[in-house]
């Protein structure tokens, strides 16, 4: 047996999923798409277990985004194989009326419904009280009451569960309209199907069934052309249908008392809001959050970089030295571990972001910044998006779905891969240090702490001003969407936010991860094969080109020597006539390349093509490396100014990450994107180190 | 009382208004399925410091905040207390 909860977003819903399932749950994804899906067990009173499915938060059966579009997907089709055989529908009491709309489309389109009536309590401290046996007897299905936050009522919920997944009662109100009649009819004979409802449906939005292919769809355009059926006028007087069956139902079993407003949050919004106050706070909150995230995640950071290179050494120590070890040791766990590292950093910005959404204050900064950035193209929804885009690209792609209009979500997504992401705060921390004096402006402000604000700066304006030209570009006639809730200010669920880290890190951990992993492979086998035979005779070569060099030294000269002549060498000389008007030698070209597939490889690659032996990735070996090397031809420092400005200008605008190219690709649903993103990114990126390098050098 | 119909966008904070319709039949979906029903008692709470979007307060229960390009496809009597 299969129930599924359903409900408004904050309606209590993933409260009571935890309670009903306990710790018996799973997260998947709904078949073809990246919808988490929540799965647990819940054992009835008579011993019987059924399956629990958490889908997403909803306010009615018509989506505008993937999340919703699953609901949709899975209730209109009896053979998906999430088709609940009863759904348990939320209702936050408090504004009944609202939520009761999902309730009445999901019952009608004959699926047998629950009504779980929660937040009375709130509800009550606001006046309204509900007659629930009264509104049962209307309704004719089950009606329980619950305070899914404190596990009240959940055994007597599990009573009439039982109850009714054997009387399988519907709450049916639609009546069909005598000029809808004839093509929903059509639509039942052609599709086999007995519920009117689900048949409007059909005819209503089939475009958007992913069950139907082409030809379907053709039929269901067919038959509404014919009967001359319109889809949004049907839902307009379908929704509005349901709002006079609701108003009469809830005119009986509601008594409202005396009406009030929330002042306490009216209180605190008139100064959140405020228009000056307004702003000033929410820079203050996002200095607090920024300067935390980079303060406490530098211990952890350290212990796992230590770590993995005290694992890789000892895995160097007791493995036989072959060509798999060092697979393992230089590719594999060089690359994962690259990935790991960031954990602390993503794990604390998605904490700061997680809780200013729980307390329902991120709401506010949607309407204080909407404005603002709507002439850039982006909406106040954005906000979400660009900020996650400070730790990864990945999980802030997805994190867009929640902008209802098509427009401003593709520009977002667009444009969200040009804030500055953590893996390219290796690459600022160690060319700043190379080239930015430690002193500090007027004594308190460090040189190179602006420098790296500067970047990030450059980022987020460059992002803005892309976000302007796609809109200018654009121009697209579709009407914006961006009508949403407020919620009441609270203090966070800490569960929620734990979840919410744990998501996201996960998201990055495997997106990235992945990625990575293949890539470390691939570069591996890069840079340790050549074309000829020189890479064998390196050691022999190199001794007899170097008579005078021994131990280290020797160790290292052979491995340049290796590196130079290996695939990935001849692909850097290749490449170098392109990037030496950038100030780059065909050395920097190789870790180009390799950083390709993931910018956070930068830095990995460049110690080992100057070759550093042992631990890999401690910065003041390979910064001291850097400093000394010397271009060949005029004698003078590589890492110069003019180089190492190009050089931290190209990654601010590089578009260099196939984590992210992927999760473009799946959120916009074709290639078109993504390619316009790296390829407007990489002239960004190639004209902008360009102009740096020579009006520097 | 109520008095001849207009839009949402027109009124100020503080002012309430019933809703009666909608101009945008796509639009109107979205908005009841927010709240905005006909016969529903808005209230204006504020506008965003640029003037956009604005938050209103429906039913007396909850806060939706939503742009003025939207709220000018609500129609509404403005009721006289």
């Amino acid at each position: 047996m299969k129930v599924a909860l359903i409900g408004n977003p904050n309606s209590g819903k993933t409260s009571l999923f935890n309670q009903l399932t306990g710790l018996r749950q799973k997260v998947g994804n709904f078949p073809g798409v990246t919808v988490d899906k929540k799965i647990g067990i819940a054992k009835l009173n008579s011993g019987e277990k059924v399956e629990v499915i958490d889908f997403p938060g909803t306010y009615s059966i018509y989506p505008t985004s993937i999340d919703e579009q699953v609901v949709l997907d899975v209730l209109s089709n009896p053979k998906n194989l999430d088709y609940p055989d009863l759904a348990i529908v939320v209702v936050d009491a408090s504004n009944l009326k609202r939520n009761m709309l999902l309730f009445e489309q999901v019952s009608n389109l004959g699926i047998p419904t629950v009504l779980a009536l929660n937040m009375l309590d709130t509800a009550l401290d606001a006046g309204t009280a509900v007659d629930t046996l009264k509104l049962e007897a209307h309704l004719k299905v089950p009606v329980v009451e619950i305070n899914a936050r404190e596990g009240i009522g959940v055994n007597g919920l599990k009573l009439r569960l039982e109850q009714a997944l054997v009387e399988r009662n519907v709450h049916e109100n639609v009546e069909i309209e005598e000029k809808d009649a004839a093509a929903i009819l059509a639509v039942k004979e052609a599709f086999n199907l007995d519920n009117n409802y689900l048949a409007s449906q059909y005819l209503a939005q089939g475009d958007k069934f992913s069950f139907l292919d082409e030809s379907e769809k053709e039929i269901i355009k067919g038959i509404a052309q014919l009967h001359g059926f319109s889809p949004s006028a049907f839902q307009a007087a379908e929704t509005l249908g349901h709002f006079q069956d609701i108003s009469a139902a809830l005119k009986e079993v509601v008594h409202v008392g005396t009406v009030r407003v929330t002042t306490r949050t009216n209180k605190m919004d008139a100064i959140l809001l405020h228009k000056v106050w307004g702003y000033v706070i929410f820079f203050g909150i996002l200095f607090m959050v920024f300067n935390a995230v980079f303060a406490l995640s530098e211990y952890p950071m350290d212990w796992i970089d230590g770590g993995i290179a005290d694992l890789n050494n000892w895995l160097k120590a007791v493995l036989p030295d072959s060509k798999l070890t060092s697979l393992l040791t230089d590719g594999v766990i060089a690359g994962v571990g690259g990935v790991i590292m960031f954990i602390p950093q993503i794990a604390l910005l998605f904490a700061g972001i997680a809780i200013l959404e729980e307390s329902g204050y991120m709401a506010r900064v949607v309407v204080l910044m909407d404005k603002l950035i709507r002439r850039f193209g982006l909406s106040g929804k954005s906000v979400v998006p660009l900020m996650s885009g400070i730790g990864c690209a990945v999980p802030a792609v997805m994190s867009a779905r929640t902008i209802g209009s098509w427009q401003e979500r593709l520009v977002t997504i667009m444009v969200t891969p040009l804030m500055s992401c953590a893996a390219r705060l290796p690459i600022y921390t160690i060319l700043i240090a190379l080239v930015v004096p430690n002193t500090s402006l007027f004594g308190v402000f460090g040189l190179q702490g602006l420098t790296l604000m500067g970047l990030y700066l450059l980022g987020f304006l460059s992002a803005l001003m892309a976000g302007y030209v796609m809109k200018k570009i654009m121009k697209s006639e579709k009407r914006s969407f961006f009508v949403m809730e407020l919620p009441t200010y609270k203090a966070p669920r800490w569960g929620q936010v734990f979840y919410t880290i744990y998501e996201k890190v996960k998201t990055f951990v495997f997106e990235a991860g992945k990625v990575i992993l293949a890539i470390s492979i691939v570069l591996w086998v890069l840079a340790s094969y050549g074309p000829g035979d020189k890479i064998e005779q390196a050691p022999e070569i190199v001794a007899a080109a170097n008579p005078a060099l021994e131990g280290t030294d020797l160790e290292n000269a052979v491995s340049s020597f290796q590196l130079e002549n290996s695939y990935a060498g001849y692909f850097g000389k290749a490449i170098e006539p392109a990037i030496k008007p950038l100030g780059y030698d065909w050395k920097i070209g190789i870790a180009l390349i390799t950083s390709f597939a993931a910018r956070e490889v930068f830095v990995g690659t460049m110690s080992t093509i100057y070759s550093i032996g042992g631990d890999s990735a401690d910065d003041n070996t390979i910064k001291a490396r850097l400093r000394r090397e010397v271009n060949p031809e005029t004698g003078e420092a590589v890492f110069n100014t003019a180089t190492s400005f190009s050089l931290l200008i190209f990654y601010v605008f590089a578009m260099m990450c196939m984590s992210t190219i992927a999760v473009v690709y799946r959120e916009t649903k074709g290639w078109k994107w993504p390619m316009i993103q790296l390829g407007y990114m990489s002239v960004l990126a190639y004209v902008s180190a360009f102009i740096v390098y020579q009006i520097l050098k | 009382m109520s008095k001849a119909t207009s839009i949402l966008s027109e009124f100020s904070p503080g002012e309430s208004v019933l809703v009666d319709g909608f101009k945008d039949e796509e639009l109107s979906l979205k908005l009841m399925e927010m709240g905005f029903v006909p016969g529903t008692v808005v209230k204006i709470d504020r506008e965003a410091p640029f003037g956009c979007p604005v938050c209103v307060t429906i039913g007396g229960d909850y806060q939706v905040s939503l742009r003025k390009s939207e709220a000018a496809t609500v129609l509404v009597k403005s009721i006289i207390v």
